[in-house]
């Protein structure tokens, strides 16, 4: 039996059951990491011991009856910009290159309060800035499909992994796509959560009325165990919003009957690569044979969710990436004259030139005489999108679409011409303004044997519709 | 996609002075980069202007959202050591820094 082939659910049963042990999915995953990541390159860094030593810790909880959540004993592996106490979290930039925070986020404690096992760190885009994890300062992922494709991003590591069962399942994290974009390319399940499900206490900020971590792994079920683990109010984030019952997996019934969706006929116009509109318009089917009603609408504004996304991403990007000054932690310059240039020239050096640009984008349309014409602008138009959104729901159960253009772009492409990069988020950016749930779940591949993956998006805190839309979905494949 | 091709100024002034807000000092080489890529980028959100959001309100937050209040007390320990662990230059259980005023 080939352990790393399992789904996280599956390998956790046979845990419970005992017929493997943690050490022993441990040991697997170790090797099987060690097997191909001088390939894909999907970890920034691999803690092969500190996961062996859990491994024993974690198999004395469940013999003992302490540890009885459905994810316990399973080998996971967090995105690099999600802090673990001790243990580099670099944001694959060289700004953070030895950083080790002094504590963990809220979802790394929940994830080892529910016996999960960390065995790395996921390489990404630089402060998750980027579509393709190539502008990672320690090299790019490759996509596991295709070792000539880029893995998508930010979360490029985590999706990599999932697919190459380097991982059972990762915590990644979705500003603008960074989650759903990935898994789409590498033909694996993400989901982010509604802004305010999961708490970003120790997520390095990149835009944070935008940013949420989601899970990405092989099944959706498996989304919605690790959903059930990482969701819940926190005191350390007040944007998170205290619910009463999550019980995403519970709400796996695989029923759909009734269920209504709504196709944005924006989404399949000019610039959608034909061959992901046509597996959409199957997915449709499919959902359709399952009872759900799928119909055509006009979602409007759509087109300039991707301007606004990107000056408001950028503006808080400047904003949070400016306590990068060499300081009180991460890189610092060794020769300056005075604090200024301590200042300058440690950015200079320490971030690259994604980075780099969102912070001047950011800082133009943060500038006086810019802010109206620019970022006030842009946050009335994520109002419209937002306004859209509510009334497609009023319709609606979920919306249904791509999650991306095109598949998976060749390594290389798409650096020197970021306009052209930014584009191709515009089926993610939207869910992001208006703050919505969106899963992304793989759905055929293209005629060179790329993923294709569909996008639903849902209500606001409707993580159940979605989830149990997408495993009824996987199901009657 | 046509508006690409649409794209915005960008003078030395203004690189220069954005440059010193985003707290960077740029090579020549990169000045002229940074120049053309804002010009598309910045091109490209101006089109935004095409749509119409007269009376409008700004939305910063997409769902309600309300201050959230705690009792004014320390919860964290005494953790210098961790703290400074990370610290580029650090003396005395102090971070280094440049003298700042003259």
């Amino acid at each position: 039996m080939e352990l790393t082939k399992l789904t996280a659910l599956e390998l956790a049963a046979k845990i419970r059951a005992k017929e493997v042990s943690v050490s022993e999915a441990v040991e697997a995953q170790l090797e099987q990491i060690e097997k191909k990541d001088s390939l894909y390159h999907c970890y920034t860094s691999i803690l092969a011991d500190e996961a062996r030593a859990r491994a024993k810790e974690v198999q004395k909880q469940i013999n003992d009856g302490t540890l009885t959540s459905p994810l316990a004993g399973v080998p996971v592996a967090i995105k690099d910009n999600i802090c673990t106490k001790g243990i580099p979290t670099t944001c694959s930039s060289k700004m953070l290159e030895h950083f080790r925070p002094p504590y963990d986020a809220t979802v790394v404690e929940c994830m080892n309060a529910a016996g999960t096992i960390t065995v790395g760190k996921l390489n990404m885009d630089e402060f998750a800035m980027g579509s393709t994890t190539e502008t990672s300062y320690f090299g790019v992922t490759k996509n596991p499909r295709d070792i000539t494709r880029v893995p998508g991003g930010s979360s490029g590591g985590a999706a990599a992994a999932a697919a190459a069962e380097e991982a059972f399942l990762t915590l990644g994290s979705d500003t603008g796509g960074s989650i759903r974009q990935p898994a789409s390319f590498c033909g694996v399940t993400g989901i982010k959560p509604t802004y305010g499900t999961v708490s970003r206490y120790g997520l390095i900020a990149y835009a944070s009325s935008l940013d949420q971590i989601g899970p990405i792994a092989r099944s959706a079920a498996d989304c919605a165990a690790a959903l059930d683990v990482i969701s819940g109010s926190d005191k350390r984030d007040s944007t998170c919003v205290d619910r009463e019952h999550y019980g995403y997996l519970n709400a796996l019934t695989g029923d759909i009957r009734g269920m209504k969706i709504g196709m944005p006929a924006g989404y399949f116009a000019e610039g959608l690569d034909e061959e992901v509109r046509k597996s959409i318009y199957q997915a449709a089917d499919v959902l359709r044979s399952l009872g759900a009603s799928v119909e055509e609408f006009d979602l409007k504004g759509v087109k300039y969710a991707i301007p606004a996304y990107y000056v408001i991403a950028s503006a808080e990007a400047s904003s949070n990436l400016s306590r990068y000054d060499g300081v009180k932690y991460g890189y610092r310059i060794e020769k300056f004259e005075g604090l200024q240039e301590v200042y300058k020239n440690t950015r200079s050096e320490g971030f690259g030139n994604e980075v780099k640009r969102r912070m001047m984008i950011g800082a133009f349309v943060l500038s006086s005489g810019y802010y109206d014409a620019y970022y006030n602008k842009a946050l009335k138009v994520k109002a419209l999108i937002k306004q859209s959104f509510d009334e497609a729901f009023e319709k609606y159960d979920c919306v249904l679409g791509p999650t991306a253009p095109t598949t998976a772009m060749k390594l290389g492409e798409s650096l020197s011409d970021p306009l052209k990069m930014y584009l191709g988020d515009i089926y993610t950016v939207s869910v992001n303004l208006a703050g919505l749930p969106g899963i992304s779940v793989p759905c055929g591949t293209d005629k060179s044997g790329l993923p294709i993956g569909m996008q639903l998006i849902g209500r606001p805190f409707g993580e159940k519709e979605i989830l149990r839309a997408a495993d009824a979905y996987e199901h009657a494949e | 996609m046509a508006e690409m091709e649409v794209k915005m100024i960008i003078s030395d002034e203004t690189i220069t002075y954005v440059a010193a807000l985003a707290k960077l000092s740029l090579t020549e080489e990169q000045k002229e980069r940074a120049k053309a890529d804002l010009g598309s980028i910045l091109g490209y959100i101006d089109t935004m202007n095409e749509l119409d959001t007269d009376g409008i309100e700004p939305m910063s937050h997409a769902f309600p959202v309300k201050n959230v209040f705690r009792e004014d007390v320390v919860t964290n320990g005494e953790n210098r050591e961790e703290l400074l662990a990370n610290a580029p230059v650090k003396k005395d259980g102090c971070f280094v820094v440049p003298k700042t005023v003259e």
